[in-house]
């Protein structure tokens, strides 16, 4: 049983994605884990990843691997994975890593399992379908064996190993891995961000009662550093507008943290935002149909609770 | 103050959608025969004048590029197809078909009727005009699927999610339809992909839009051809389970939950149809000419399925689809003067060609829609201006079984006005004598004029449990409808009226459209409308609103119904 | 120019999984996944009035050409669908292969995917077809502009956008952000008939059945399985405390 895990990073941190695959990996029960680093002035990232379980760590540390383009990690991933042998490769998803994963598959003729959100000890991946309803387990016929897991599928927890070998690796890379080429880059503010890659939404329904309300799920947004979702039945109404909408005609998101206020529950809402990993609601209601499938549902009045629990958040983030 | 729908008109007017030919010339689109809706009628109409332009290849050529076009505002043929349905086959032959060779659930092996009480069923001999020996059970969604595919071999081009909006009349002849637009925001605005519609020119246009067509109604007020009778609706609304055995034949019932005071006017009745060993599907049709502002005919389908010898038959399944659609049950004193205008032809349902007592349409639309295609290819044969020479068509359909049916039960709607048990009585006589019994016309209302009244109805729907009984967002959830959300409202109502016309129509819909908005303090309301969950049933227009065709392809995506 | 559009036909609708299959029920009614539109859009875009050929491409069964029939009246000049018994179920790579062998024949300028397909979520398959057909791939593009031989994404990621270039030819993935598809007209869809059309079978592209289907697959679908309920779910009701209640609990679950 020997598993690479490909670990991205960014600026001059490894993702955390990427480190709670590392953890699941190690936990798998195998001592043999390695880990690949790819990148321009990556070397002194390799010893966190020792921290994080990896036994060895592959390094290319080259300013060609600076961009964050995808092809020449191929490159790199299959040189390892053929000359070393390993039989599982595990990635966590990204942007980035979608398309390493993919091609590494290709190159290798490899089977690869991805949107998984658990793998067991004899390789049997756990992929949710149908929002979120039901699993499909997914196995591979052969070796070596591709799983994409989706992001924070796993939490990051330093097991305390040592420090790591590390192996620097040089790769040939292939013609078509050398055209494309990054030209320019914008960063982003987080609050920036887009509903559907939002880590917190707070959502308003109607038992906000009016559409100057909104500003109880603007505050409480800002406090958490989301963004602010609606029901149709709001949009409808003209209180908040259609891009802010989540259900079956709206966007449909997974955040880490739903909050859902004055919102009933209907299924057209709740096909938008039932896969959120933690849903949390506040209704007048409580037979509101939310109350089924949030994990902490509160029968309380939103005007009472919501700015006292955005004042205590702010309190606490200091 | 009023409390009748009928005094609150909403604001539409025939007018708004007729007009003269606005694209250029060299960009309309020119088909030789125009079929408006994919539904039995306007399939079984393209099905025949394939037929008739294999034979007589020569006037196919005459039709041009395009010789049989069928505008749908449905994803696909079916998507808007809703029935129960157990149709009489003798159409479907006549179209040249083998009812064994078409996809369906089997002929009727058995039959039963009851009347329900709030725990008991009281099996009945079945009425006369409910014996269903020799014919068949369909998913009516599923045969214009079938039928699609067959009028596409036969020639025919379906041009799905394109709406039929206006018709284009010029100097008094219909000369096609001009399509809806496409992308236009809730204000009216076109978006950055919006497509607009097109004028559609045709030799003749046929109208087989279904119940309430918009293009239908229409065409018969600006032709002035309204008939002697109002038209008047039943709205049926039904439900598909899978479940561990089917029910052997197929049940009807009357009674509970429908009242039999002759006050309320609750007319109707419900019907169980076995789909095959593992489904079934269970439907509630109630007569739209009721008076209780809080009757809602969704939830008595839910109150039904608690019934116990009902909730047995459900015990162990799954709900998996959900679908609502109006019914015509004005029978033959409601049927046009005319079936035709210069350039046009109307079949169907659209005209209200059904046969309420033995609950059968599907068959007379078929028929309609083969004659049709015959009148209408008569005409373009002889070369002649088909303005003049489709009067064949009203001819062919009065010597039809279409007509000598729907005039052997032309007063038996009428009686149960006066409650069911003398509407019972009455209609047996009628339908024992065969129709000689005549007790000279009765005057019908029209639905919307029925004066509204309260009696706590709403006190006795079941609390929906997600598992026997559901709530209106999760049927129109089960119907399909994917509705995209900002386009305009299709939905013509008045929207300050009594607080009683409001929640008659709020408990009206089964798509629950329509909430009360805010109280005036002089008695009215205003009426808030969710157009995105309209599944198109067309009882708002029944009862004092208007349906128009929403964005093509909006609406339910039925499968099963 | 040529630019080939890589499209699939998924369940509409509340789809199913088949119990006996362990598969998506695909007999239901499909449609063009929506994502694709994104990306036939994008290739008409690119086209404009000019003689650029857009050819889509499917893989998929006899139904699947409705799909392609709607890339057809959104302005598409040509379909290709690939549909052989023996490729149904192909997984990620011997789906790659199947389409890689089919782009080979087209030898297009630009080959187009949309970001996802519905009824997979997370599908990734254009960065396994480019490395097949040994090109740069770029993927996420947010915008997409193309001249002389060349090509300028603006990419999006977690982190804002990358604006990366590339030669032709080149793969791209263009997500749903970068445009609003077409409504086809109604003479786009009564022109899309006459289109041409070609189905192609395994032979005709090249492929060995052993390449294809389950038996080309190296992954299997092995069950269907509960997903770990949300566990304790807790219901509470505001006795002035909600608010700190609703704060240890975010705590407890390290989200603040």
């Amino acid at each position: 049983m020997s598993i690479l895990v490909f670990l991205e990073h960014h600026g001059n941190e490894l993702q955390k994605g990427a480190l709670g695959v590392l953890t699941k990996a190690a936990s798998l029960g195998d001592s043999d884990v390695a880990a690949v680093l790819v990148g321009g002035g990556v070397k002194a990232l390799a010893s966190e990843a020792g921290t994080f379980g990896a036994g060895k760590v592959f390094v290319a540390d080259d300013d060609a691997f600076e961009p964050p383009l995808p092809q020449a990690r191929v490159d790199v991933l299959a040189k390892i994975v053929q000359e070393h042998g390993y039989e599982t490769v595990l990635i966590a998803n990204s942007v980035l890593a979608a398309d390493i994963a993919a091609g590494l598959a290709a190159r290798l003729d490899a089977g690869l399992n991805w949107d998984l959100v658990d793998i067991t000890g004899d390789w049997v991946g756990k992929r949710p379908a149908l929002q979120d309803s039901v699993y499909v387990d997914v196995g591979w016929k052969s070796t070596p064996r591709i799983a994409l897991f989706r992001a924070g599928s796993f939490d990051a927890s330093a097991t305390g190993g040592g420090e790591p070998e590390i192996v620097d690796v040089s790769a040939e890379l292939s013609d078509h891995s050398q055209q494309a080429r990054v030209t320019g880059q914008e960063l982003e503010e987080a609050s920036g961000k887009s509903i559907e890659d939002a880590d917190v939404i707070v959502a308003g329904g109607r038992g906000l009662g009016a559409p100057e309300n909104f500003s109880l799920a603007e505050e409480l947004a800002r406090a958490l550093g989301g963004a602010v979702g609606a029901t149709r039945a709001v949009v409808d109404a003209g209180w908040y507008p259609y891009a802010a909408q989540i259900g079956q005609t709206g966007k449909v998101v997974s955040p880490k943290l739903y909050v859902a206020l004055g919102i009933s529950g209907a299924i057209q809402h709740k096909v938008g935002m039932q896969s959120s990993n933690v849903i949390v609601s506040i209704n007048k209601d409580a037979n509101a149909p939310i109350f089924e499938f949030s994990d902490l549902g509160v029968v309380g009045d939103v005007h009472e609770i919501v700015p006292k629990l955005t004042e205590l958040i702010k309190q606490r983030k200091g | 103050m009023s409390t009748r729908a009928s005094d609150y008109p909403p604001p539409f007017s025939a007018r708004e959608f007729v007009t003269e030919p606005t694209d250029p010339a060299d960009e309309r689109i020119e088909v030789g025969v125009l079929i408006v809706g994919a539904g039995p009628a306007g399939l079984a109409c393209a099905i025949r004048l394939g037929q008739l332009m294999e034979e007589h290849p020569e006037v196919a050529e005459r039709l041009g590029e395009v010789p049989v076009a069928i505008v749908e505002k449905g994803k696909q043929p079916g998507s808007h197809l809703l029935s129960g349905a157990v149709v009489n086959p003798r159409a479907l032959r006549r179209l040249g078909f083998r009812v064994e060779d078409i996809p369906s659930y089997g002929p009727v092996h058995d039959e039963s009727v009851y009347v329900l009480t709030r725990r008991n069923a009281v099996r009945i001999p079945p009425p006369p005009t409910m014996r269903n020996h020799g014919n068949w059970i369909f998913s009516l969604s599923q045969l214009g699927r079938w039928l699609g595919e067959r009028a596409e071999e036969g020639g025919a081009m379906i041009l799905p999610e394109t709406s039929a909006q206006k018709l284009l009349v010029s100097h008094g002849r219909v000369l096609g339809v001009r399509t809806g637009d496409k992308g236009m925001n809730r204000e009216g605005e076109p978006m950055g992909n919006a497509e607009p519609g097109s004028d559609l020119v045709a030799k003749v246009t046929v109208l087989a839009e279904g119940t309430q067509g918009h293009l239908t109604g229409v065409a018969l007020d600006t032709f002035g051809l309204r008939g002697e009778e109002p038209q008047v609706w039943e709205l049926g609304v039904k439900e598909i389970w899978k479940v561990p055995k089917a029910p052997r034949g197929v049940i009807h019932t009357m009674g509970w939950p429908l009242r039999t005071r002759a006050r309320y006017r609750e007319f109707g009745g419900s019907f169980i149809y076995p789909m095959g060993d593992d489904m079934l599907t269970i439907g509630m049709v109630v007569g739209l000419d009721y008076r209780d502002a809080e009757l809602s005919v969704h939830d008595v389908l839910q109150e039904l399925k608690t019934h116990p010898k009902i909730a047995k038959l459900l015990r162990g399944g799954e709900r998996i689809g959900w679908g609502a659609k109006t019914i015509p049950s004005g029978g033959f004193y409601a049927l046009p003067k005319r079936l035709h205008a210069p350039g046009l032809l109307f079949a169907g349902d659209g005209v209200g060609m059904v046969n309420i007592p033995r609950l059968k349409g599907v068959h007379y639309a078929i028929e309609s829609g083969r004659l049709a295609a015959e009148s209408a290819f008569a005409a373009l044969q002889r070369g002649a201006t088909p303005a003049a020479s489709l009067d064949t068509y009203d001819k062919a359909v009065r010597e039809s079984f279409i007509h000598d049916d729907l005039y052997e039960v032309r007063d038996m709607r009428q009686v149960f006005g006066r409650g069911f048990f003398v509407g019972g009585a009455l209609a047996s006589a009628m339908t024992i004598s065969k129709g000689r019994l005549d007790l000279g016309k009765m005057r019908a209302e029209p639905d919307a004029e029925q004066p509204l009244l309260r009696s706590d109805r709403a006190a006795s729907y079941p609390t929906p449990d997600g598992k026997l009984t559901f709530d209106k967002l999760s049927s129109v959830f089960a119907s399909g409808n994917k509705t995209r959300d900002d386009q305009p409202n299709h939905i013509r109502i008045e929207r300050r009226v009594p607080k009683d016309v409001a929640e008659m129509w709020v408990n009206l819909c089964p798509a629950q459209v329509y909430e009360i908005g805010v109280e005036g303090g002089d008695g009215t309301v205003t009426v808030n409308v969710a157009p995105s969950n309209c599944v198109q049933c067309g009882a708002i227009t029944a009862k004092g609103g208007r349906l128009t065709p929403p964005e093509g392809g909006s609406g339910p995506e039925y499968t099963l119904t | 120019m040529k630019i080939a559009v890589c499209v699939k036909h998924v369940p509409e609708g509340n789809a199913k999984i088949d119990p006996s299959t362990k598969r998506l029920d695909r007999a239901g009614e499909g449609a063009l996944n929506h994502f694709d539109a994104n990306a036939v859009e994008e290739a008409l875009r690119v086209k404009g009035d000019s003689d650029t050929e857009v050819v889509v491409v499917s893989l998929g069964p006899a139904r699947a050409a409705d799909s392609l029939r709607k890339a057809l009246a959104m302005g598409a000049d040509r379909a290709v669908l690939i549909s052989d018994e023996a490729a149904a179920g192909s997984d990620l790579v011997a789906t790659s292969k199947l389409l890689a062998a089919a782009l080979e024949k087209e030898s297009a300028d630009l080959v187009l995917f949309g970001q996802q397909a519905s009824d997979s979520d997370g599908a990734v398959l254009w960065a396994a077809v480019a490395e097949r057909l040994r090109r740069p791939v770029v993927s996420q593009a947010a915008e997409l502009s193309v001249a002389e031989g060349s090509l300028k994404v603006k990419r999006q990621t977690e982190f804002g956008y990358d604006v990366i270039e590339s030669p032709l030819p080149a793969v791209v993935a263009v997500s749903d952000a970068i445009n609003e598809p077409r409504y086809p007209s109604l003479k786009g869809i009564m022109g899309a008939k006459k289109k041409p059309f070609d189905t192609l079978s395994l032979a005709d592209i090249g492929v060995d059945a052993g390449d294809a289907g389950e038996p080309g697959s190296k992954t299997e679908v092995l069950g269907l399985s509960d997903p770990p309920s949300r566990g304790d779910a807790r219901k509470i009701e505001d006795d002035g405390n909600a608010a700190q209640a609703i704060l240890d609990f975010l705590a407890e679950k390290r989200l603040v």
